[in-house]
């Protein structure tokens, strides 16, 4: 796996920020603050859905776009997050979300550091084949032995109620505070890779990922970088399980499997590589077109029980006419602008 | 565990490594030669299976026969594949790859669901290979089971054959060493591709065939081969088709005898294995030559 073939222009980009880049997400950020104001409740629904997964793509993202290290176990993050929460809430009270947030982050990040520190040792499509094998081990922990309820899985009673003294401030049991709390928390993990990437720590992230070697040369402790990173990717797909728990109500070892781990992967190639809001497209992207694919009453139940066959021919097609993943659109039409 | 017990599992085991040889085979040919990783390789071993549960009332008694009319018919199958999807993505980024073949998977297992169902079917073993061999007296194994591992041995011995001792299996071999010193002397490297693509999937499709009267066929079972076939081709090493015959059978036996004493946790067992491996040697057992 050749991580250099990546693209360099997200290099260059580091480098040199546009000064207005950061006015795209800040007006999506606040179109959503507002959607709600207009957005029925399935639709509301839908919204919450895609930023739990924009967050788990984000922090893929930063391992495997940035880094170059290209993780097919990342689901074992987001599982070990949703199923802390799930086992260390309460059972008859509603438990503190901050606790319980904190308690996700740091499970994944705790996984994260032990299968960091050993799989690092690999590289290329090992390193593919080791983090695949080590979310398999958590996901059959879970599926073969009676901690999370087996196969099963296990219900979250209660959702969080953060409390200051008797005032409720935020209650996840309603959809507008879930809603809100999710998009801070998409905003916040943004804002933070963002500056990750273009902090010391980020460009030496990138300088990894375009060689290695050189980097080594130049004095850098690579191993110790993208040990960082891999831990900081685990916990924030470990907030990501908080989000999808504290959602669902309900986890169960399928968060763990491989097919999780590749759909994330998916939406983060399909948003195209190299890029935070490429990350945030790709899962708006795979949610919406799972969903559409799916909807009997936009397609009628004899199109809509097919899902897998539109959307497998759709992703083939994006493939086949979209190299550069879905921001590429966004690319080739700001450069043909500059030209004009 | 008493002697005839033990020699059972040690059957079973031998030829659930040796079924996972042969589609782990095809993967490490087509990785080794083509640097594609493909996920669409377990529904391959899918469509063996249900090719088999399609041809078995048409042939009979005539098994092996239809063995290699299935084989044709895949072969057949991953040639046009290969020259409808997979020849525009040899300059592509590898991860590009990877979400084809994933998209792939879905288009199968829903064009499966379209054409046979999502029912759970079983394949009638022919009259000839039906009944058992007793062992010690005590117990009896199945004849088919026994015809299972002796088909894929006769496999893996052609296939080393192939590659080691032919014109095309040289051609192979260079191809995966050196890409483009082989295009230089004049190899049609692109036909090369297309052959080895074809061999893999009536590899694996073979191998489902061969797996259909001894399980059951049903909805999604190339996921779980796909995966055991990964940790297969790592432990072995990419592109060593000796590698991936040595790890087949390690899995295999940690797999079986897993079940046996661990039957709690025997899905992991696998996977502590290949982690293991790979922290002791990270490039797999055998990284060099075939």
């Amino acid at each position: 796996m050749q991580s250099s073939a990546l693209p360099l222009s997200t290099a260059a980009s580091l480098a040199a920020p546009r000064s207005t880049g950061w006015l795209v997400p800040l007006a999506v950020a606040v179109a959503l603050a507002f959607a709600p104001l207009v957005l029925e409740t399935y639709y509301q629904e839908l919204v919450v859905k895609i930023m739990i997964y924009a967050i788990f793509a984000l922090s893929l993202e930063l391992l495997a776009g940035t880094t170059g290290l290209v993780s097919l176990g990342h689901a074992a993050f987001f599982g070990i997050g949703a199923y802390a929460t799930a086992l260390a809430a309460p059972q008859y009270e509603a438990g503190s979300p901050l606790l319980l947030l904190a308690l996700s982050m740091l499970a994944a990040a705790g996984y994260a550091l032990l299968v960091g520190a050993l799989s690092l040792r690999t590289k290329e499509v090992y390193f593919i084949m080791v983090t695949l094998a080590f979310a398999q081990m958590a996901y059959f922990v879970f599926h073969d032995t009676p901690i999370g309820g087996g196969s099963d899985g296990m219900y979250l009673m209660l959702r969080p109620v953060l409390k200051l003294g008797d005032a409720v401030l935020v209650d996840f049991e309603k959809p507008r505070h879930l809603y809100f709390v999710a998009l801070v928390l998409l905003a916040l993990c943004y804002a933070f890779l963002a500056l990750v990437l273009r902090s010391r720590f980020g460009h030496a992230l990138a300088g990894i990922r375009i060689n290695e070697q050189r980097m080594r040369a130049a004095g850098f402790q690579t191993y110790r970088y993208k040990l960082a990173a891999f831990v900081l990717a685990g916990a924030l797909a470990g907030m990501a399980g908080f989000l999808y728990v504290a959602k669902n109500g309900v986890v169960n070892p399928e968060l763990l499997s491989w097919h999780e781990s590749g759909a994330v992967l998916m939406m983060i190639i399909l948003g195209g590589l190299g890029s935070l809001r490429g990350a945030v497209i790709g899962a708006a992207a795979f949610v919406l077109l799972k969903e559409f694919y799916s909807s009997e009453a936009l397609l009628g139940a004899a199109i809509a029980g097919r899902w897998q066959l539109t959307l497998g021919l759709t992703m083939i097609a994006f493939v086949a006419m979209l190299p550069k993943g879905l921001v590429g659109i966004g690319r080739r039409f700001t450069f043909n602008r500059k030209r004009a | 565990m008493d002697i005839p017990t033990f020699l059972v599992q040690c059957l079973n085991a031998i030829q659930y490594g040796l079924l996972l040889f042969l589609v782990a085979s095809g993967l490490t040919l087509i990785f080794g030669i083509m640097g594609v990783i493909n996920l669409a390789h377990g529904s391959f071993y899918m469509i063996g299976a249900y090719l088999a549960f399609l041809l078995a009332p048409l042939f009979g008694d005539h098994f092996i026969t239809m063995l290699v009319a299935g084989m044709l018919l895949s072969a057949i199958f991953g040639f046009l594949l290969e020259w409808l999807f997979f020849s525009y993505l040899y300059q592509r980024d590898h991860l590009q790859q990877v979400l084809m073949t994933y998209a792939l998977i879905l288009v199968f297992e829903e064009l499966r669901s379209i054409l046979v169902g999502n029912e759970v079917h079983g394949v009638q073993a022919p009259a000839w290979l039906s009944g058992g061999v007793s062992l010690g007296g005590v117990m009896t194994y199945p004849t088919y089971n026994l015809f299972a591992s002796g088909a894929c041995l006769v496999v893996a011995g052609v296939l080393y054959w192939v590659v080691n001792r032919t014109r095309l299996g040289m051609m192979i071999r260079a191809g995966a060493s050196n890409r483009d010193m082989t295009r230089g002397l004049g190899i049609n490297i692109r036909l090369l591709y297309r052959a080895v693509f074809a061999g893999g999937v009536a590899l694996a499709a073979l191998a489902g065939m061969i797996a259909a009267p001894a399980a059951s066929v049903y909805p999604g079972m190339g996921g779980g081969v796909l995966i055991m076939c990964f940790v297969v081709v790592v432990i072995g090493g990419i592109g060593s088709i000796s590698g991936a015959l040595i790890a087949a059978l390690l899995v295999g036996f940690v797999d079986t005898f897993g079940k046996v004493f661990f039957a709690q946790l025997s899905g992991i067992g696998v996977y502590v294995l290949m982690a293991v491996i790979l922290i002791w040697r990270p490039q797999g057992l055998r990284n060099k030559g075939f």
